[in-house]
């Protein structure tokens, strides 16, 4: 047995210490009525035979196209330093920093991840990661009820549509009214005058679910003026370019780090992001690490405002969590520091630019029509002359992931698909996708 | 040395070079869209970049360097071929929204492999049927609880409260509060079991769950399990089996025998998936036949003709709880470890976890106090009450002690019911002369206790920094880098 390195002379030692025979005298508390009535599972096999087994799974999924999905996962960089330095084991195979003294490394990159997230989005404060984007909507949504003491959350037409689900599900359980907004177009549909002394929070996305980009500074503020809060999601990429939560002074920002240094990984695992105002804080959930000093006057990083968590408040806790994604936080922290500002900056510039040159071209084509009329970042929507369906099986067969199929997720957009284009993408590949498409129209 | 690696920044400096970007610019974004504010991110070389995370891991502690005996946390060896399994570009790259458009072709491979998981999941609980969406072990807890609220409210049972006994980890209130129900909770008989009687004072058909941890976090099985199931289901309250221990029971208990309805599993305890300093975990859901229409999208089905597919969302389901399969690649690190052990491979775990935690209790109950007179599951919990009383040298004293000699501290003042509360659980992948070792530190540790018991004050020394000012972090608080 690889992984446990008994021999019979250790058991035989072991048994003696505790004063018994057999293994078995250990699991004498367990009646045999309670005992389990089958365990039919496969032999043991070797590591070699394992890996065999996961190759070939692995072969019969397809990551061999040209890949133009989006939709809130994307296909960007990932420097050979984010793997090589996550995968360290001194920081994949640790625990929960509890124990401060022998968690420094930890601590101090959840501080510096922490930082950063501020900076980026120009929020004051966040915790140490949250599991996804939409489980951290789903906990923003929870909060504005928690500090308004109001019970209506708004969710506008632009919010990723999986999103909004998990909300609702969080939300059902208590008292409590979620509206989505209709989608009238790939604008946001949300009108001020929805906004009253009902309203706990409204949830908006920037760029929305459809690649466009508003400014909500306005609503921000009428929904201040109503003592309601404004959560903002937006994907982080596109804070290297758009404007920041903080900037329109919104009260808790949501999101999902996978595009900062993770893998797609057929969605997870990724992380979710949730910032707010420094005056909100001891309404955040989850970890949050602070800097301090040890006895010696040594700078050292720990667990802070532990009272807010489950393990200390128990029921009264502000959520449940526990396991986070540190993980995965530590390889945005990695991900962020080797692009650093200027790099960073020129990574959202890029992907802009290179969406906005496809968006431009398709557009060209008499067939194609493009759905939005706001500007976009890196995501667009087209109208195809055939439904959606046809239209990316078709661009399968011409070797392109072409995007994401709308219809799953709203009515009547049988021939909308999302396209996304990130800075992977060579002018070569656009180009031939353009080609592909007029083929195809 | 704990610079931070914004002080470490040089204006100028990059890391990463950017593909090529050989089109057009696009015309600028009006200014209302566009960022104004600095980004405020460090600036360094790729070295720079670096040498600074490899510096910052040294200063962990981890189960590759470190012995772990964290009591309920299940910190056992984390195979490697995990971690190539992981890379192989065909689960790396796969992007989820595969999902969405329905192409069932692009990811077979990931959606047979969702269902070898589940489908040896069931047979290893004998639950019915799993969600293997939920992200951890708490996430699962309130996926579970969410079933059983949409399960009463079909039935129209009026159900306000879920029972926890006073030894549960705080997940399990946490997660009832989060579906809005409220908490009784149960006091430990002299045993550390549940008290039968105080249970059954607060038991009635508003009760909607008891939320019971098997073995309990003392370590311990309760041989009244059944009876509390009969009670419970007589009240129609269901039965909900948190399976953060169940690494002492593969094999020989299953919940779904015992007459539990909804079980959650740490995959990142019991079946060793790395825990990354607090995260990724995975925590699916198993129930019973009559809860699978309430489980939470999404579920991969077979047929014939289509291959592995997804399944229709039930009516009834509690809707998404995450996005696709949740942690995937950490469903995927479980089965690639789950499969190496096979059955025999996973009995011998927990007949090894339970033979070194109480070959650590054989060893440690003449030096500290063995609040229970018993043999223990895979955890033993000791206490340091008279050393703190006689010695005033407390669970924390002798924890801080252990870092210094390179063993991670034990779980401490858990369960809360417990004083001075010291938990150890080896697991099953450490060999008895680690364990030897942690003892003597341990039975040194009492003896100092006893001669010097003021030297305590300054254990660790050896370490990155001695004990830190945590009054200090909380009232002048300071979460995040601000140039001064």
């Amino acid at each position: 047995m690889p992984y446990t390195p008994h021999t019979q002379e250790d058991v035989q030692t072991m048994l003696a210490q505790i004063g018994i025979e057999d293994e078995s005298e250990l699991f004498a508390a367990v009646p045999e009525a309670l005992r389990a009535k089958s365990f039919n599972l496969a032999e043991g096999q070797s590591e070699f035979e394992v890996f065999e087994t996961f190759k070939a799974l692995a072969a019969k999924n397809d990551t061999a196209k040209t890949c133009f999905i989006g939709g809130g996962y994307y296909d960007h960089i990932i420097p050979a330093a984010v793997d090589a330095l996550s995968m360290r084991s001194e920081f994949y195979t640790a625990y929960t920093p509890y124990q401060a003294e022998a968690s420094q490394g930890t601590l101090q990159a959840l501080y510096e991840y922490q930082s950063m997230i501020c900076n980026l989005s120009g929020m004051e404060a966040t915790n140490a990661s949250m599991y996804d984007g939409g489980t951290a909507m789903a906990e923003a949504a929870l909060m504005a009820v928690r500090i308004t003491r109001k019970k209506k959350i708004l969710i506008d037409s632009g919010v990723n549509p999986i999103y909004s689900k998990i909300v609702k599900t969080y939300l059902a359980y208590h008292d409590l009214e979620v509206i989505c907004l209709d989608v009238t177009g790939d604008q946001s549909s949300m009108d001020v005058a929805l906004i009253d002394e009902s309203v706990a929070g409204y949830i908006f996305q920037n760029p929305n679910f459809f690649g466009s980009l508003e400014d909500y500074s306005a609503i921000v503020d009428a929904l201040h003026e109503a003592k309601a809060l404004a959560i903002m999601s937006a994907y982080p990429i596109a804070l290297g370019l758009i404007k920041t939560p903080g900037e329109m002074d919104v009260d808790i920002y949501c999101g999902d780090g996978q595009s900062l240094g993770n893998y797609l990984g057929f969605g997870g695992p990724s992380f979710g992001i949730l910032a707010t105002k420094e005056k909100y804080i001891r309404n955040l959930p989850g970890r949050i690490v602070g800097m301090t000093d040890d006895k010696a006057g040594k700078r050292a990083y720990v667990l802070t405002l532990q009272a807010r968590e489950q393990h200390i408040r128990r029921n009264k806790a502000t959520s449940n969590i526990c396991s986070n994604q540190n993980l995965m936080a530590l390889r945005a922290t990695i991900f962020l520091s080797l692009l650093g500002k200027e790099g960073f900056k020129a990574l959202a510039e890029q992907n802009y630019h290179k969406a906005n040159y496809l968006k431009e071209e398709l557009a060209k084509i008499e067939k194609i029509k493009i759905y939005n009329q706001n500007p976009t970042f890196n995501e667009f929507v087209i109208d195809v002359p055939m439904t959606s369906e046809q239209f990316l099986s078709q661009m399968r067969e011409k070797g392109f992931f072409a995007g994401l199929k709308l219809d799953a997720l709203y009515e009547n957009f049988d021939n909308r698909v999302l396209i996304s284009v990130t800075e992977k993408r060579t002018k070569a590949q656009l180009d031939a996708f353009v080609a592909s498409v007029k083929e195809l129209v | 040395m704990s610079a931070t690696v914004f002080e470490k920044s040089h204006i100028g400096r990059c890391g990463v070079k950017l593909p090529k970007s050989e089109i057009k610019h696009a015309k600028a974004l009006d200014d209302s869209l566009l960022r104004h504010s600095d980004l405020g991110l460090p600036q360094l070389s790729e070295f720079d970049v670096v040498r600074h995370f490899t510096n910052l891991s040294k200063k962990n502690f981890s189960i590759d360097a470190n012995f772990y005996p964290l009591g309920s946390c299940t910190m056992k060896y984390n195979p490697k071929v995990q971690e190539r399994a992981a890379g192989l570009d065909g689960f790396a790259n796969l992007h989820p929204h595969h999902i969405t458009n329905e192409d069932t072709d692009a990811m077979q491979g990931a959606l047979e492999m969702l269902k070898i998981l589940e489908d040896d999941l069931v047979e290893i609980t004998g639950m019915d049927a799993f969600t293997l969406t939920p992200e951890a072990g708490a996430h699962g807890e309130m996926s579970g609880i969410m079933i059983i609220g949409a399960y009463h409210k079909k039935k129209g049972n009026k159900k306000r409260y879920v029972i926890v006994p006073d030894s549960s980890h705080g997940t399990n209130p946490a997660s009832a509060a989060m579906v809005d129900y409220e908490v009784i909770t149960v006091k430990s008989g002299a045993n550390g079991d549940m008290d039968i009687d105080a249970f059954k004072a607060v038991m009635s058909d508003e009760v909607a769950a008891v939320m019971m941890t098997v073995p309990n976090t003392l370590g311990l099985f309760n041989p009244k399990i059944k009876e509390i199931c009969d009670i419970a289901h007589a009240h129609d309250a269901l039965m909900y089996y948190d399976g953060a221990n169940l690494n002492a029971i593969l094999g020989f208990i299953r919940p779904g025998d015992i007459g539990f309805d909804v079980v959650h599993l740490n995959l990142h305890k019991t079946f060793a998936t790395p825990h990354g300093g607090g995260g990724p975990g995975a925590g699916p859901v198993g129930v019973k036949k009559e809860l699978i229409a309430f489980l939470p999208d999404l579920r991969v089905g077979y047929e014939k003709e289509k291959g592995y597919c997804l399944l229709p969302q039930s009516p009834v389901s509690i809707g998404k709880v995450a996005p696709f399969f949740g942690n995937f690649m950490v469903l995927l690190r479980a089965l690639v470890y789950m499969q190496t052990l096979g059955k025999e491979g996973m009995i011998n775990v927990s007949k090894k976890a339970v033979l070194n935690a109480n070959y650590i209790l054989a060893r440690l109950k003449e030096h500290l106090d063995a609040p229970f007179d018993t043999f223990c599951m895979h955890e033993c919990v000791l206490s340091a009450a008279t050393l703190a009383k006689e010695y005033h040298v407390r669970a924390l004293d002798i924890a801080k002690y252990l870092l210094d000699f390179g063993f991670h501290a034990p779980t401490i003042y858990f369960p809360l019911i417990v004083k001075e509360a010291i938990m150890i659980e080896p697991t099953e992948s450490e060999n008895i002369d680690t364990i030897d070792e942690f003892c003597d530190t341990i039975i040194e540790a009492i003896a100092l206790a006893k001669t010097n018991p003021k030297a305590f004050e300054d254990y660790p020394k050896t370490l990155p920094i001695c004990r830190a000012d945590e009054t200090k972090a909380a009232r002048s608080l300071n979460i995040r880098w601000q140039e001064r």
